[in-house]
């Protein structure tokens, strides 16, 4: 594994067992995530964004489980590992900030003892002292002043137990924290300082995220690299450069043109046929199909390879398939001929 | 051509307003909300139980036939005021005119009467819905309520036609089918189709899309908009995001802690906003193009405490303008140009 490579993925596939049958909510996905970026994970709802991102600590239980892939954090396979082993990479080496901190956080638990018991938990050696003293620290960095420690989680306003959240992650200096819809629930301009945080975050830690949301326009706005998926499937991975200004995969085309812009002056916006599909019977071929305005005869037949279109842009679509390519560039030919 | 409301008989004669003209008139509307405290509380405090000032004076007006947008944040007061101007809640102090009707001053009997005229659309389709209603009956039953001059027969025709005009074809199939066997975007249809089965002429669309996925969004915006004209509707559309808000309403209102701080046509207040809020809202939308990052600063803190709202101005506190005067003295809410209201001691600087 290249070495700006943290974490790896591999063939990943998740199902859910329901009463209908299994659901595979992650369908042989992979996936890498590089050494201090800002990985942007969208989707709509039901895509399996939020399923993914469990997985990557293994958070998955009652109906879920990993039912293949490889898992490759740090050079080690987490696969490999006893789900014992785990709560020692939980929190310690990747974080995990959800939406809704009210319920992340304990009610009845004071900012402080959340910090102290965190970084004591996975440093026992730690003094209640020195963890005082780094949670002063930590909080004061991002910008809640250190008398708040005292206070309980619901006194504090959405955006500052987000930031609590962050610091959670920050304490034991988690290599990879991966952020599930962060922002969602805070107000536009509490969600706009969040996000000049994280970015902040990154370059003075060195931090790693996987943001995973389904704002597209939080995606533009922070992160390095965008991957997106649809239907359980990863339909395109590149730098958000290329992916917003020549998206390759229909869907993603689709979905960018589908989303308000408030600095473009005009122009209607683009409305999407359909609907996504139910997992529990996912079209055949390709997933998009049936709401592909590119459609062709291979696409319900036979699923596209996730392969690069261009260098480090990569998708998963018949439009660019080098079998595809090859026969056309060949009939080309005959045609010149 | 607009659809019509069907009218026999023994159909209540609806007044004609023509386009243009004010449909509804908000005068000075305010809603208090009492704190609830313990019982001793409230006996050693008695006539002084503290309150919310959810909304706190805002007046204005939305004309026949636009698209009168209400933004803000969590807290702002935008759905309480949608709720007033339907008068689901009784205000504290000032009216609300439908037509020109003060809606506080109507018998209960009259008031059910002009709910035909008017309707609500939230934001959780699921939620507006009854588990256990079939869908068909769901449209149908304002139509019950508010039409009872037509036959059963009629009355189904009627929800049949409703189906057909938000997109659920054919219609015969969904009818009696539950809320939990279609999809959000097909619940939100009939959310519509119910509110426009008695061909309201005033909609308040509270986050009307603000639960669906993002690439059904769009496509029920459009569903709105098309709706507006074959029924010839008024909308006062809520939101909180301001990106969307531009691409339906004609003119628009920025709600700060209860009191409005700006209004105006869209484009006058997007591309010369004079209120700090509003320029910093604007800002702050993320814009899905890596190519135009925000550079600006956002303003510090968040949206205080509506139970002891900032002296002065509201937003001082976090107001990169701020000047002595505006922690003491409240802004007067004038018209900085044609059409264009704002509230801000400052608000010349910004237009620059």
């Amino acid at each position: 594994m290249p070495d700006d490579i943290l974490y790896s993925i591999r063939n990943l596939t998740v199902e859910y067992k329901t009463r209908a049958g299994a659901v595979r909510a992650v369908d042989d996905v992979s996936l890498d995530i590089r050494r201090g970026e800002i990985l942007g994970l969208v989707g709509e709802s039901g895509c399996g964004k939020s399923t993914l991102g469990k997985a990557l600590m293994r958070l998955h239980d009652g109906p879920a489980s990993i039912t293949g892939g490889e898992l490759v954090f740090d050079g080690r396979n987490l696969m490999n590992l006893s789900l014992r082993e785990m709560p020692d990479i939980r929190g310690a080496e990747i974080g995990m900030v959800f939406q809704d901190p009210m319920t992340s956080l304990n009610p009845v638990q004071r900012i402080l003892d959340h910090l102290t018991e965190t970084i004591q938990t996975h440093e026992p050696e730690t003094s209640i002292a020195t963890a005082r003293t780094r949670a002063d620290e930590l909080v004061e960095r991002l910008g809640i002043r250190h008398e708040r420690l005292k206070e309980y989680p619901h006194q504090m306003s959405g955006g500052m137990r987000q930031r609590v959240m962050i610091s959670l992650a920050l304490a034991l200096r988690a290599k990879l924290v991966i952020a599930d819809e962060p922002t969602t629930s805070l107000d536009v301009i509490v969600e706009a300082k969040f996000l000049d945080l994280l970015k902040e975050l990154q370059k003075e830690f060195g931090l790693t995220i996987l943001l995973i949301t389904h704002n597209i326009g939080v995606v533009a706005e922070v992160a390095d690299r965008v991957a997106v998926m649809y239907a359980a499937k990863m339909v395109e991975v590149g730098t958000v450069q290329d992916v917003f200004a020549d998206a390759k995969h229909p869907y993603t085309q689709g979905l960018l043109k589908s989303v308000p812009n408030i600095k473009l002056d005009s122009g209607d916006l683009y409305k999407m046929g359909g609907q996504p599909p139910s997992l529990l019977h996912p079209p055949s071929g390709c997933r998009f199909h049936p709401r592909c305005p590119f459609v062709m005869d291979i696409c319900s037949v036979q699923e596209p390879a996730f392969e690069p279109v261009i260098g480090d842009h990569l998708a998963s679509c018949w439009l660019y398939q080098k079998a595809v390519a090859e026969k056309t560039t060949g009939k080309q030919e005959i045609r010149h001929g | 051509m607009a659809r019509q409301r069907p009218i026999n008989e023994k159909s209540a004669s609806v007044r004609i307003a023509t386009a243009g003209e004010d449909l509804v008139r908000v005068e000075d509307l305010r809603k208090h909300f009492p704190i609830q405290t313990g019982f001793l509380a409230t006996l050693l405090n008695r006539g002084n139980i503290p309150t919310v000032k959810a909304v706190d004076g805002v007046s204005f007006t939305i004309r026949r036939g636009e698209v009168f947008g209400l933004a803000g944040e969590s807290g702002s007061g935008k759905s309480t005021i949608g709720r007033l101007v339907l008068n689901l809640y009784e205000p504290t102090s000032g009216r609300v005119l439908f037509d020109g009707i003060d809606l506080s001053s109507l018998p209960e009997e009259e008031m059910r009467r002009m709910r035909a005229r008017m309707q609500i659309v939230f934001q959780d389709p699921l939620a507006s819905l009854n588990p256990r209603m079939p869908l068909g009956q769901a449209i149908e039953h304002p139509a019950q309520i508010h039409m009872p001059e037509f036959t059963a027969a009629d009355r189904r025709k009627q929800v049949l036609e409703m189906f057909h005009a938000v997109g659920m074809n054919p219609p015969e199939a969904f009818y009696d089918l539950f809320p939990h066997q279609i999809s959000g975007g097909q619940r939100q249809r009939v959310v519509l189709a119910r509110a426009l089965v008695t061909f309201p002429e005033f909609i308040v669309a509270d986050e009307p899309i603000a639960m669906a996925d993002v690439s059904v969004r769009a496509v029920l915006l459009d569903l709105m908009m098309k709706m507006k004209e074959e029924f010839d509707l008024t909308y006062l559309f809520i939101t909180h995001d301001l990106a969307t808000a531009k691409y339906v309403c004609n003119r628009i209102a920025i709600l700060y802690l209860g009191k409005l701080c700006e209004m105006g046509p869209l484009n006058e207040v997007y591309g010369n906003s004079a209120h700090p809020y509003t320029h910093a809202l604007l800002e702050a939308v993320p814009v899905p193009d890596p190519s135009l990052r925000r550079t600006e600063a956002m303003p510090a803190g968040e949206i205080p405490n509506a139970i002891n709202p900032p002296s002065g101005c509201h937003f001082h506190p976090r107001c990169p303008l701020a000047t002595a005067i505006c922690s003491v003295e409240e802004p007067l809410w004038r018209e900085i140009r044609p059409e264009h209201f704002v509230a801000c001691h400052h608000a010349e600087e910004l237009l620059k």
